[in-house]
C-alpha cells in the first residue's frame, strides 16, 4: 500500500522528530539551563481562579496522562486475559471522559485567567500562552473524540491506535499504516499531542519531570557541608 | 553532643532610629531586579502594626512555622502528604496584595509634558503591568511612625492578652521599630517544607539558602516561613531569600545591613550549639519555655569539653576564638539582654533582639515615678512589658523584665559614675550584674565599636577546595570565559522583559 505523504510524515516520521525534541531538548535544558527549570507559578500575582482551575486541571491531566500511558502502551495480549477490548474502550471512555471534563473545565478557567487578568497577561511569556492554548485544544479534541469512539463498538480504532504507538516506540516499520482509515479527529489529536511533545522542553511543562516524590522519603531538615560537595 | 557553629545576629532595638538604611542598602544589593521588586530581604516595621506582609505574625491565618501535635513536631501547614496535596494551589500563600503592588513613578512625564496650566505630576506606575495605578494602597512600610488608624494597626498579633484599647489614646500611645530579616533558624520550617530539597542549612556557618538551580518554584517555603522572609520571584519562578550576605560573611565582613547600620545596632558573632538538641528544644511543650530551651542548646565556648567536641567536629580554631569573643554570645547568654523573635513558631530563630527601653510613663504628671530600688520600675516604661514579651519570649515576661532592668541598671550605674562622680555599685547587685559585666555591656552596647560588633571568622576555603584545580579556570580558557559555555542567547524561555523598576514611561 502506498501511503500518502500526510500519513507517512505525520504518523511515521514526525513522532520521532517530536520525541527527539522532547528527550534531547529536556536533557540539554536540565543540564545547561537548570535555572530555567521550574513550574512558573503565577499564584502570587492572582489567586483568583487559580485555586479551582489549577486543581481541576492537574487532577484531570494527571489521570489522563497515566490513562493514555497505560491504555496505549499495554500490549493487547497482556490485558485481554483480564478485560476485553470492547470493555477496555468503554472504561477508557467513561474514566477518561470524567477526567477530560475536569481537565477541560480547569483549563478553560486557566486560559481565561491568563488572557484576561491584567497582571497575569503582562507577565506571561509567549510560551506560557502557547502551551496553555495547545493543551486546551488538545483536551477539546479528546472530548470531541468520545462520540466517535462510542460509535465503534468493536474498539477496532482503539486497537489500531495503540498498535501504532507501540510500533513507534519499538522502532518497528509501518506504524503509519495503522492510522490510515481512523477518524480524522483521532489523527488531529495525535498530531497536536506530538506537537506538544515537540515544544515540551521549551515550555514550563518540564516541571512535570520534577514531580517531587523524593520528598516523601527524605528527612525534614537538610544540612549541606561544603566539604562534602568537594 | 554534636557541636555546630553558626553566625548569629543581635539587633539592639534600644538604638534603632528607624532610618531604613539597612533596608535600602539590602534592596540595592539583592532585590532591585525584576520579579522581586516587592521583596525586601530586610525591612523595618513600626510597631505596633500589622507589618509587611500584612498581618504576617498571625499564624492562625498563614499557618507558618511548626505545630506540636500530640508531642510531635510537624510543619503547621501540614505533613508531607498534605503539603504535596496543596502543590497545585497553595492555600497559605500570601498574594502580591498582601505585600503591596510594587510601583515606580512616571518621571519621564515631568520633562516630556507639553506646556500646561498646571504642574505636571509623576504618576505611579505598576512595575508588574507597566500600567498607571489609580492609587497606591500599600507599601513596604505603610505604617511608618504609627501611620494609619489605631483600629487597623492594633490588629497587631503582639497585643494578644492585652487590653489594647487604652494604647489607642494619645497619652498612652507607644511605638518602636522592628528591623526584620531571615532568622537563619536552627529548625527551619522552610527547609522542611521544600518539596524539591533545594533549601538547605550550611553546616559551617548555619546560613539557610535556596539552591537556585534546584528550586522548582513549588512555593511551599514561602508559606512555611512564619516570618514571611522567603519571597517568590514571579519572573524567574523561583523563591529567593536573605542570604545573610554569605559572600561577605565568608571573607569576614558583616552583612550589608549590619555594615551600613547608622545606629550601630547590629552585632554578628559565632554561637556554638548542640545539634543533637534541636528536635527536643523545638518540641518543648510550653511555648513560654521555648526561649529557655534554646538557651540550653547554646554551648559555652570556654568550656574545655565543648572545645574538645568542637575540634572533633572539625570546627576551625579561628571559629572557636570567634565564639569566645562573640558579641552575640555575650548578649544572649552572659548578660541575657537579647531574645529571639517569636520563639513560639518553634523554628529556633538565630537573629535576636535587645528590647527597647522607653520613656517613663506618667513621670511628668505625677512627679513620682515608680522606682524599683535605684532604677525605674520596668512596669512604668511606656512600651508595655507584656507587648515586648509577646514579641520576644512567647509572652514570658520575666526574662524580658530582667533584660530591661539590666539595661536600666547599666544606665543608672554609668550616670552615677560620670555625672555624680561616684560609681554606685549597689545599683548592679539587684539585677545580678557586677562591675566587670556592666563595663563590658557599656563597651559593647553603648560604645559599640566596629570590631566589637562584628566578630566574624572567615570561611576556610583552603579546607574545602583544591586551589590547584581552580587555577586559570577564569580568564584565557578554552571555554566561554568563566562561564560553563552558555551564551546570552537563550532558547529556553529566558525573561526578556525590561526591568521597570528604575522609572518607566507608562503605557
Amino acid at each position: 500500500m502506498m501511503l500518502s505523504f500526510y500519513h507517512s510524515f505525520f504518523f511515521g516520521i514526525f513522532p520521532y522528530i517530536a520525541l527527539c525534541s522532547l528527550a534531547i531538548g529536556s536533557f540539554i535544558r536540565y543540564e545547561r539551563e537548570q535555572y530555567s527549570w521550574q513550574a512558573s507559578s503565577s499564584q502570587i500575582l492572582a489567586d483568583k481562579g487559580l485555586m479551582l482551575g489549577n486543581v481541576l486541571f492537574h487532577i484531570g491531566v494527571i489521570f489522563i496522562f497515566f490513562g493514555h500511558f497505560a491504555g496505549l502502551l499495554t500490549p493487547h495480549f497482556i490485558y485481554e486475559k483480564v478485560i476485553s477490548a470492547e470493555h477496555k474502550q468503554l472504561l477508557a471512555i467513561i474514566a477518561g471522559g470524567v477526567a477530560g471534563v475536569l481537565c477541560f473545565a480547569g483549563l478553560t478557567i486557566l486560559v481565561v485567567r491568563r488572557l484576561f487578568v491584567e497582571r497575569i497577561r503582562a507577565t506571561s511569556s509567549f510560551a506560557d500562552i502557547l502551551i496553555l492554548v495547545l493543551l486546551w485544544m488538545q483536551v477539546s479534541l479528546g472530548l470531541i473524540s468520545i462520540p466517535f469512539s462510542l460509535s465503534h463498538h468493536d474498539a477496532g480504532q482503539m486497537l489500531a491506535l495503540s498498535e501504532w504507538a507501540q510500533h513507534i516506540l519499538t522502532f518497528r516499520g509501518g506504524a503509519a499504516n495503522y492510522i490510515v482509515g481512523t477518524d480524522f479527529v483521532f489523527q488531529m489529536h495525535l498530531i497536536l499531542g506530538l506537537s506538544i511533545f515537540l515544544v515540551f522542553p521549551f515550555t514550563r511543562l518540564v516541571h512535570m519531570l520534577s514531580a517531587p516524590l523524593k520528598y516523601f522519603v527524605r528527612p525534614y531538615q537538610i544540612v549541606r557541608s561544603r566539604e562534602a560537595r568537594r | 553532643m554534636k557541636v555546630r557553629a553558626q553566625i548569629g545576629m543581635v539587633l539592639n532595638l534600644d538604638k534603632c532610629i528607624g532610618c531604613h538604611t539597612c533596608s535600602i542598602t539590602c534592596k540595592n544589593v539583592w532585590t532591585s531586579r525584576r520579579g522581586v521588586e516587592y521583596a525586601w530581604f530586610n525591612n523595618v516595621e513600626t510597631k505596633p502594626g500589622i507589618g509587611y506582609p500584612k498581618d504576617w505574625e498571625n499564624q492562625k491565618k498563614w499557618n507558618g512555622g511548626w505545630a506540636l501535635k500530640q508531642g510531635k513536631l510537624k510543619p503547621k501547614q501540614g505533613g508531607k502528604l498534605a503539603l504535596l496535596a496543596n502543590i497545585f494551589a497553595n492555600p497559605n500563600l500570601p498574594s502580591i496584595d498582601d505585600y503591596y503592588e510594587p510601583y515606580s513613578f512616571d518621571y519621564e512625564h515631568l520633562h516630556k509634558s507639553p506646556e500646561s496650566k498646571t504642574m505636571p505630576t509623576a504618576q505611579p506606575v505598576s512595575v508588574i503591568t507597566g500600567k498607571r495605578m489609580e492609587k497606591i494602597t500599600g507599601g513596604p512600610n505603610w505604617e511608618e511612625i504609627l501611620g494609619g488608624e489605631f483600629e487597623k494597626r492594633s490588629k497587631d498579633y503582639n497585643f494578644e492578652n492585652m487590653q489594647k484599647e487604652m494604647y489607642g489614646q494619645f497619652e498612652n500611645t507607644f511605638m518602636m521599630y522592628l528591623p526584620r530579616l531571615c532568622e537563619h533558624c536552627l529548625n527551619p520550617a522552610c527547609v522542611a517544607s521544600c518539596p524539591s530539597g533545594a533549601m538547605y542549612k550550611r553546616e559551617e556557618d548555619g546560613i539557610v539558602l535556596i539552591d537556585q538551580e534546584k528550586c522548582r518554584g513549588w512555593r511551599m517555603c514561602v508559606s512555611a516561613c512564619p516570618y514571611k522572609k522567603i519571597y517568590f520571584n514571579w519572573e524567574s519562578g523561583k523563591s529567593e531569600k536573605c542570604t545573610f550576605c554569605y559572600p561577605r560573611i565568608e571573607i569576614g565582613e558583616p552583612t550589608v545591613c549590619s555594615e551600613t547600620c547608622v545606629g550601630r545596632i547590629r552585632y554578628l558573632g559565632v554561637l556554638l550549639y548542640d545539634a543533637d538538641k534541636i528536635e527536643e528544644a523545638a518540641a518543648t511543650a510550653d511555648d513560654k519555655d521555648l526561649y529557655e530551651a534554646q538557651l540550653n542548646m547554646f554551648l559555652d565556648p570556654n568550656d574545655p569539653e565543648v572545645i574538645k567536641a568542637a575540634r572533633a567536629e572539625g570546627i576551625p580554631e579561628s571559629w572557636l576564638d570567634g565564639a569566645k569573643n562573640s558579641p552575640v554570645y555575650k548578649m544572649a547568654m552572659e548578660w541575657k539582654v537579647a531574645f529571639p523573635l517569636h520563639p513560639e513558631y518553634r523554628t529556633l530563630p538565630m537573629v535576636w533582639y535587645v528590647p527597647p527601653l522607653s520613656p517613663i510613663q506618667n513621670a511628668a504628671q505625677s512627679g513620682d515615678m515608680g522606682m524599683n530600688g535605684a532604677i525605674p520600675d520596668v512596669a512604668s516604661l511606656r512600651i508595655p512589658l507584656q507587648y515586648l514579651a509577646n514579641l520576644l519570649t512567647a509572652g514570658n515576661e520575666a526574662p524580658v523584665k530582667l533584660g530591661l532592668e539590666r539595661m536600666l541598671a547599666m544606665r543608672a550605674y554609668m550616670r552615677s559614675k560620670h555625672v555624680d562622680g561616684q560609681a554606685n555599685e549597689e545599683i548592679l547587685t539587684q539585677t545580678g550584674l557586677d562591675v566587670a559585666m556592666v563595663n563590658e555591656m557599656y563597651r559593647y552596647m553603648a560604645i559599640a565599636n566596629y570590631e566589637d560588633r562584628f566578630v566574624i571568622p572567615t570561611a576556610h576555603r583552603e579546607h574545602i577546595e583544591e586551589s590547584f584545580d581552580v587555577r586559570a579556570s577564569c580568564g584565557f580558557t578554552f571555554g566561554n570565559g568563566c562561564s560553563g559555555g552558555t551564551s546570552d542567547e537563550q532558547i529556553f524561555e529566558k525573561p526578556k522583559r525590561r526591568n521597570l523598576f528604575g522609572g518607566y514611561n507608562a503605557k
